[in-house]
């Protein structure tokens, strides 16, 4: 298997443009004079940031910058580390490969858009980072990609926030009970069909990398062994097993979560982040206590009732995570909700009284440490990358309006330079311009697949 | 499957505890709210003033009054009073769980059924009610969809035990205006077929309303004299539009993209219809200075949403309000959700902060659409002889930080609790906690 992937890799490198290895593009800030709120460090009062190469160079006061360094004079403004979403479906083109139950093969990394508006958007909102995932009508979904919101690159590959760890999507519940089970007559239709899934493919997946191991083993004597079949979602599989790939798995009920719980800790896998988890408030000190250092939470700020499995919710669950050790942050799942996290943040403080740095920490370095990228973002400190969020009030107030957006040290939004005409309409041929009348779920794109709502399709009638 | 899960619905919902036990049941009486900043929004703000409800009404207010006899006093020292908020688009009390058609009763069928009430499909004890009324937010419309005509909807206060104990006083006919903007995401259909759907409804529209003019015809011509003529065929949908047509209802317009916005206003002045009302309005400020020409009253939202079109600055969702209310139209903010119309005071924040400003947004919520709903007799401010409707906070109600302490529904002191306290209150340090474990046979590999 490893010389098959070796193999790849290396025709990979022969062909890919050199565009592709260039580092992506890097600038200088200097940011004066504001409430920069660390988020790890404390409030600093009349505190520049020195960003210099894309990655920030000095906190203190009174800084000096080489001439022609853009200076953004930020005199009663809030600075806040940019804002990561770790549960996100903008900038791709597809969401969903939902023709089985589990296709861990595929990647939304293949199908990345940077022409979508919605990363302006997001932008405009403070986020500098999405975690940017498969939908949720598989048990095993495809892989995600962890972006940088480098808005006007125009090649896919300067979207990537290099060196991020992979993650999968994992899927539990509803979604692939409705989109299998009923919409397909196949397993899973139940939870029960959900458990059996996971623990089939994990076996296939332990028993393949045996095979491997065995032929890699026979190879060393023999040099006629013969090497078992490659199986694309199987190599995906083993990488779970050896750690290589981050579950991220949507779940509501806290007997669903349980349950994933019980088979990771079985095939040995003690890294995992819930998505949406509802219910994890019910289970919290189960979820402190997974592997070496806890199972890790993204939820809604105050969504609920949609559907039954989040029937029986609370807008406390983020303090309640919290308070018993569980890694929480707060996700959009939505390009629209992303577009306000700051504001999902400050609902979450108000249901369980959360601090400001507790609050901040739900949408910055928390979503930073379930991705695996704490040591590059989430917080403002020396050394980080130079993204930072800036906001004309306190980011938790509701009258904070986004001033400016710095990704790797370079501005990629600002409230100044957006006149109303700076859009184009987007499609010249148009006759009139398309009104999009937005519904209530349609932001909510996780059983998006194509042009097609599996949501509408299999909605109960 | 179906029946599994409505089983499985029906004993979650029997399962669940029934709301307002003990001490916690709300309560009615004399209550004295002292030391209190009173936000009248149609008189001022009262600064260190006492207001005195004495059942479902207020009945003084001021700096300067007698606290009766045997009062229950409550010292709102730090705290201010302003009158419960209004959300202008919701539906709750129809809807449970969004997905779930058996908890569903916003839609009947057909594409005509203006003789279906949503007052009667409202249930009182709807989980989300609670969850919204402590958030300060006490009456809402609740609103049925689907069709052209699908109904009346309801103005409700958020608690009582029957419909009409809810009834807020005012109910209105819903119409969808046909439209030519693109029903969301998945929306394929080509720009012409969506041109040819909305010219057909329009027809229908039309034939539906001349129909309703010949019936209103008949029917006042044998209302004029019974005895001379004979009494109309029984039509139900045309019986229920009646009294739009006579000027003592109000028909509720939903319209949203700029054209049709444009189409709507000419459309009622050709009809003759004096009491209408806009709701959705999303691309209002394209077109809010003939909006505000024909005086035509809006309520609109949802505020966090996206624009309707690729080309508007993203922030146009948040600042359509501010923008109409510039240009003179008389506006009220509307949710447009059902579990979370909680969210409303920050719907209104969001205004506040694009140009509403917090004066006007907190108008919006309040006696903007009292007045909208002819009910400013009684809701939207606070004034001696306006109902008890009122909550108690401790800042501005459009910051989170902001805690409502106490609501009052026509005088009644509500429970300041929801499924989503007691489950806090229940699970935030559980017990037992880990200690407790037994190992199950485990799974199989």
């Amino acid at each position: 298997m490893k010389t098959s992937i070796l193999l790849l890799a290396l025709v990979l490198l022969l062909v890919t443009p050199a565009q592709a290895q260039q580092a992506p593009p890097s600038g200088d800030v200097l940011v004066q004079g504001a409430t920069v709120l660390t988020v790890t460090n404390g409030t600093l009062g009349n505190t520049d940031v020195l960003i210099r190469n894309g990655k920030i160079a000095e906190i203190g006061q009174g800084l000096n910058a080489p001439s022609g360094t853009v200076t953004i004079d930020a005199a009663g403004m809030y600075v806040m580390p940019g804002i990561i979403d770790a549960h996100s479906h903008i900038g791709i083109s597809n969401v969903n490969e939902s023709t089985a139950p589990v296709t861990a093969q595929v990647s939304v990394g293949d199908v990345l858009n940077p022409y979508s508006l919605s990363i302006y958007r997001a932008l405009a909102g403070g986020v500098t980072t999405s975690h940017v995932m498969h939908g949720s009508a598989n048990v095993i979904g495809g892989q995600n990609e962890t972006l940088k919101h480098r808005w006007g690159i125009i090649d896919p590959e300067g979207l990537r926030m290099q060196g991020a760890p992979r993650t999968i999507k994992f899927a539990l519940g509803e979604n692939p009970t409705r989109v299998h089970g009923r919409g397909s007559n196949m397993r899973p239709a139940s939870r029960m069909g959900v458990e059996y899934v996971l623990r089939e493919t994990f076996s296939k997946a332990q028993r393949y990398q045996e095979a491997w191991d065995r032929y890699e083993a026979e190879a060393r004597t023999n040099p006629r062994a013969i090497s078992p079949p490659y199986n694309g979602q199987l190599e995906v599989m083993t990488d779970i097993l050896n750690g290589d790939i981050i579950i991220n798995c949507h779940s509501y009920r806290a007997d669903e979560i349980l349950m994933l719980m019980d088979v990771l800790e079985d095939f040995g896998i003690d890294r995992v982040t819930f998505q949406h988890v509802n219910e994890g408030f019910k289970i919290a000190p189960e979820l402190a206590a997974f592997g070496a250092n806890g199972a890790a939470a993204s939820v809604f700020a105050d969504w609920w009732a949609y559907k039954f499995e989040v029937y029986y919710s609370t807008a406390y669950n983020a303090a309640i995570l919290t308070r018993n050790g569980v890694v929480a942050s707060i996700n959009s799942d939505s390009g629209e909700l992303n577009r306000h996290l700051y504001h999902e943040a400050a609902k979450s403080q108000k249901y369980g009284d959360l601090t400001d740095d507790e609050a901040l920490a739900l949408i910055t370095i928390n979503p930073a440490k379930q991705l695996g990228i704490e040591d590059r973002v989430g917080s403002i400190e020396v050394g980080k990358d130079g993204d930072l969020a800036i906001f004309n009030a306190h980011p938790l107030s509701i009258y904070a309006i986004p001033q400016k957006t710095i990704v790797d040290g370079i501005v990629y939004f600002d409230i100044d330079k957006d006149p109303d005409d700076m859009r184009l309409a987007a499609d010249p041929e148009a006759a009139i311009e398309t009104v999009t009348l937005w519904q209530q779920h349609d932001h909510h794109q996780c059983l998006q697949q194509g042009s097609l709502d599996l949501y509408d399709f299999l909605q109960d009638q | 499957m179906n029946l599994f899960l409505s089983l499985f619905l029906a004993l979650g919902l029997l399962a669940a505890p029934a709301s307002g036990p003990d001490e916690d049941t709300p309560r009615e009486g004399v209550v004295v709210l002292t030391n209190a900043r009173i936000v009248t929004v149609t008189n001022g703000v009262i600064e260190n003033g006492t207001l005195v409800i004495q059942n479902d009404k207020i009945t003084a207010l001021g700096t300067d009054v007698d606290v009766p006899a045997g009062a229950q006093v409550i010292d709102c020292t730090g705290l201010t009073v302003y009158p419960g908020m209004i959300d202008s688009g919701t539906q709750i009390g129809l809807v449970e769980v969004g997905s779930l058609a058996e908890t569903r009763d916003s839609r009947e069928l057909g594409d005509l059924s203006p003789q279906m009430k949503a007052l009667t499909a409202v249930n009182p004890n709807g989980v989300a009610i609670p969850v919204t009324r402590v958030s300060g937010v006490t009456t809402a419309i609740t609103e049925p969809s689907g069709g052209m005509l699908p109904g009346q909807a309801a103005l409700i206060n958020l608690h009582g035990y029957t419909p009409a104990q809810m009834f807020a006083g005012f109910e209105g006919v819903a119409l969808q205006f046909p439209s030519t903007g693109r029903r969301g995401r998945f929306d394929r259909r080509s720009d012409e077929d969506i041109k040819k759907a909305s010219e057909k409804a329009l027809k229908k529209l039309n034939d539906t309303w001349d129909s309703a003019e010949l019936y209103h015809r008949i029917d006042s011509t044998y209302q004029a004299s019974p005895e001379a003529g004979r009494r109309p065929e029984y039509v139900p949908s045309m019986t229920a539009l009646l009294p739009v047509l006579r000027g003592e209802q109000t028909l509720i317009v939903r319209v949203n993209a700029a054209r049709d916005i444009e189409s709507a206003i000419k459309w009622v002045q050709d009809r003759g219809l004096e009491r209408v009302i806009f709701s959705g309005v999303a691309e209002g400020w394209r077109v809010a200075d003939k909006i505000a020409e024909a005086g035509i009253p809006c309520l609109v939202g949802p505020m966090l949403s996206i624009p309707t079109r690729e080309s508007d600055r993203y922030d146009k969702a948040y600042a359509n309000v501010g923008l109409m209310h510039k240009a003179g139209v008389k506006v009220a903010i509307r949710s447009g959700n059902t579990a979370n119309a909680r969210n409303l005071p920050y719907n209104a924040g969001f205004a506040a902060a694009y140009g509403l400003g917090t004066d006007e947004a907190l108008r919006a919520i309040t006696i903007v659409p009292a007045e909208i709903f002819g009910v400013s007799d009684r809701l939207g401010s606070l004034e001696v002889g306006k109902d008890a409707t009122l909550f108690v906070a401790d800042g501005d109600p459009f910051e989170t930080s902001t805690d409502i302490h106490h609501v009052f529904i026509e005088g009644y002191q509500v429970p300041m609790e929801s499924r989503h306290t007691k489950l806090y209150d229940e699970f935030l340090n559980r017990n037992p906690g880990l200690e407790k474990h037994r190992e199950t046979g485990g799974g199989t590999n």
